[in-house]
């Protein structure tokens, strides 16, 4: 790649949009992440009591169970959001960004 | 060429000579030793012969280094999905992980999340930059606008070393796990793992490695999903009715639905979460999957597929152990003397073979010994798709970061460095075979989370800065990831796993006893080696005036144009 073309994209107004929304949007994912998974594990710390109570009266599993899957699902669901945008508007926004450059 | 393609065959036939020779010893084997499973023996058989068909067919399109690396570049998202799935779901999640939810019930669930949650932080942060910046290694990345010989050295060595240490304890356990299926000797089963994992790289590349994966993972998933749906028959398809009927039949009652002694301190759950979290992102023969698609579309559809099944099959894992609990019970010839009374499991570490066989004995009870055999080719398979892609992801470390790049300097030609990876990987084969060996009757827990916390330490922090942080210069990049190397190791060694319980240092406890003890209080070094290896990226990288550090700057707008962009990146995969 040419220092020119280089200049001519980093230029372009589409590009910063692109560049700080796939930013902003990876980096709150992640963080999510970060909250579901840590948020888990502080609760198994400091809250076992909690997690290990009754899903209902008289029940066996315990709300700890649903919690546990809701983290797995959460993590399958959230690489399913970031490739349902990024499939969509980030690759837009790329393909409008090369067809302004030819 | 030619030479190549007939090989695989003669090493089959030669394969097949121990077998013949262990039939003949199994009538007089040990206690210990389970009895030859011809079973077992004639499903793996299949699962070789067919493996071993798709490496001669794949060996006829391994022609250039391109090939060898990466298949190409032709790998659709689903099937690197699938094939990543094949690559880090090991016989010790299958076997380990089960085991532990049918001893500690929850707590199995709780330690089972841990090695997911790194998957999304690879779609976020990783995934589609790797795949506009790279060619054929993450070093491709790390040294992106670098000073090529100090990075590719760096990440050469610290993916050795990763590389080392998980490849050990996969071949321990494979060692161990095939001694008990099949009623091989440890030795020959060690030899056997390496010669095939040999065969399949060093003729099939990564072509034959993806579809060793993708048929591997194939395998796992539809076994284990019979196994948890025959489980749940039991309890007419009522989770609620599995979970009563565990507590009936463990001594630990109730006890088993909560959280349990898993996480003693927080801390240490923290540290153990980072480097789940961040080494997977570091890890080489999981980022050297990503080169295997064309684009960055399909780099996102891999990750997306990939979480979903191994998601799933921690699930899976988790229904196998709990409904265990109850079905096992049902089988007083599984266990030990008083480890089952009265139809309740008193001490789960009783089970014949111990916890590990959990997964194994419930195929047995649930599918007879047909199912028995079919679950133990598929555990012996799993390890053979993991060493692969290890192997692999080391012989390229070798061949295209430490000889292409920094030895010769780029000055040379595909034709040899393809030559020199097939070397490598039949190098590092007989050193995997060795070290299998050698560390036979080690305590080789502590590797794999070793591993991890390298890869979260050296490789995740330079990678990540690489992509993201403009400021990172050649001087940051190789002190913070060597810094990161040698306190992930350091630490580790200082751990009560290592300096206590492997060098048999100990300690007079309260009563008296000497018991193991670690020079530090923590497990795992993550919480401390990953902030250390950032520190030093950036301490290293903002007082670094040099020139080179002027051009490692100014090389960052053009990088991230390709990063972001992906123009450029199309003709990376191309011949």
């Amino acid at each position: 790649m040419t220092i020119e073309s280089v200049d001519a994209i980093t230029r372009h107004p589409l590009y910063a949009e692109l560049v700080s929304k796939r930013k902003r949007f990876g980096w709150l994912l992640t963080f999510l992440m970060m909250v579901f998974y840590y948020g888990f594990i502080l609760m198994v710390a400091f809250k076992k009591e909690w997690l290990a109570q009754p899903l209902y009266e008289g029940a066996i599993t315990t709300v700890g169970i649903p919690v546990g899957l809701a983290v797995i699902i959460s993590a399958f669901a959230l690489t399913g959001i970031y490739v349902y945008r990024a499939n969509g508007e980030f690759d837009d926004l790329t393909k409008a960004i090369r067809e302004d450059l030819q | 060429m030619k030479r190549f393609a007939f090989s695989p065959w003669l090493i089959l036939a030669a394969l097949l000579v121990p077998f013949a020779i262990v039939s003949a010893d199994a009538l007089t084997g040990g206690v210990t030793k389970q009895p030859l499973n011809i079973t077992a023996v004639i499903m793996f058989v299949i699962f070789v012969g067919a493996t071993l068909g798709i490496t001669y067919w794949a060996s006829l399109r391994t022609r250039t280094a391109s090939d060898f690396y990466t298949a190409g570049g032709g790998i659709t998202g689903f099937q690197n999905g699938l094939a990543i799935a094949g690559d880090y779901m090991s016989a010790a999640s299958f076997l380990g992980i089960s085991g532990l939810v049918f001893a500690s019930g929850y707590d199995g669930l709780i330690y089972s999340i841990g090695w997911l949650v790194g998957w999304p932080v690879i779609m976020f942060l990783i995934a589609e930059q790797l795949r506009n910046l790279g060619k054929f290694t993450f070093a491709d990345v790390a040294s992106y606008r670098f000073s090529q010989v100090p990075i590719r050295s760096m990440a050469a060595v610290s993916s050795l070393v990763v590389v080392a240490f998980y490849l050990i304890a996969q071949m321990v356990g494979a060692g161990k796990l095939i001694q008990l299926l099949f009623g091989l000797e440890y030795w020959m089963a060690v030899v056997i793992v390496g010669v095939l994992m040999m065969v399949y790289v060093i003729f099939g590349g990564m072509t034959a490695t993806t579809w060793v994966q993708i048929i591997k993972a194939g395998l796992l998933l539809s076994g284990a999903t019979f196994m948890a749906l025959a489980a749940l028959y039991h309890f007419g398809f009522s989770p609620e009715e599995m979970f009563k009927q565990a507590t009936e039949h463990s001594a630990k009652g109730l006890a088993i639905m909560g959280p349990g002694t898993l996480i003693k301190d927080p801390i240490n759950a923290i540290s153990l979460g980072l480097a789940l979290m961040f080494g997977t992102a570091g890890l080489p023969h999981i980022l050297m999957r990503f080169f295997t698609v064309p684009n960055a579309k399909e780099a996102r559809k891999s990750v997306f597929f990939a979480t979903g099944f191994i998601g799933y099959f921690y699930i899976l894992t988790f229904i196998i152990g709990f409904s265990a609990i109850t079905l096992l019970a049902q089988h007083p010839e599984f266990f030990k003397d008083g480890a089952l009374v009265d139809g309740i499991v008193k001490t789960p570490g009783g089970l014949l073979g111990g916890t590990n066989m959990v997964a194994i004995k419930l195929a047995e009870a649930v599918g007879g010994n047909l199912f028995l055999g079919f679950i133990s080719a598929v555990a012996f398979a799993t390890i053979l798709a993991v060493v692969s892609g290890l192997t692999l992801a080391g012989a390229s470390a070798i061949s295209h970061d430490l000889y292409a790049s920094a030895i010769a300097r780029g000055r040379v030609n595909e034709t040899t460095e393809l030559k020199v990876g097939r070397y490598a990987t039949f190098a590092l084969g007989l050193v995997a075979i060795g070290l299998g060996i050698a560390f036979e009757q080690q305590n080789v827990a502590f590797m794999v989370g070793l591993a991890f916390a390298i890869a979260a330490s050296a490789n995740f922090p330079v990678l990540a800065a690489s992509i993201f942080w403009k400021g990172m210069t050649t001087r940051g990049a190789f002190i913070g990831g060597f810094v990161g190397l040698i306190t992930a190791v350091t630490m580790t060694i200082m751990t009560k796993a290592v300096w206590g319980e492997t060098l048999g240092h100990t300690v007079a406890d309260a009563t008296g006893k000497m018991v193991p003890v670690g020079l530090i209080g923590l497990d795992n070094p993550a919480i401390v080696s990953i902030p250390v290896a950032f520190i030093c990226i950036w301490l290293f990288s903002i007082t670094d005036r040099s020139e080179r550090a002027k051009i490692d700057r100014a090389a960052f707008a053009a990088q991230r144009v390709r990063c972001e962009t992906g123009i450029g990146a199309e003709g990376a995969a191309g011949h």
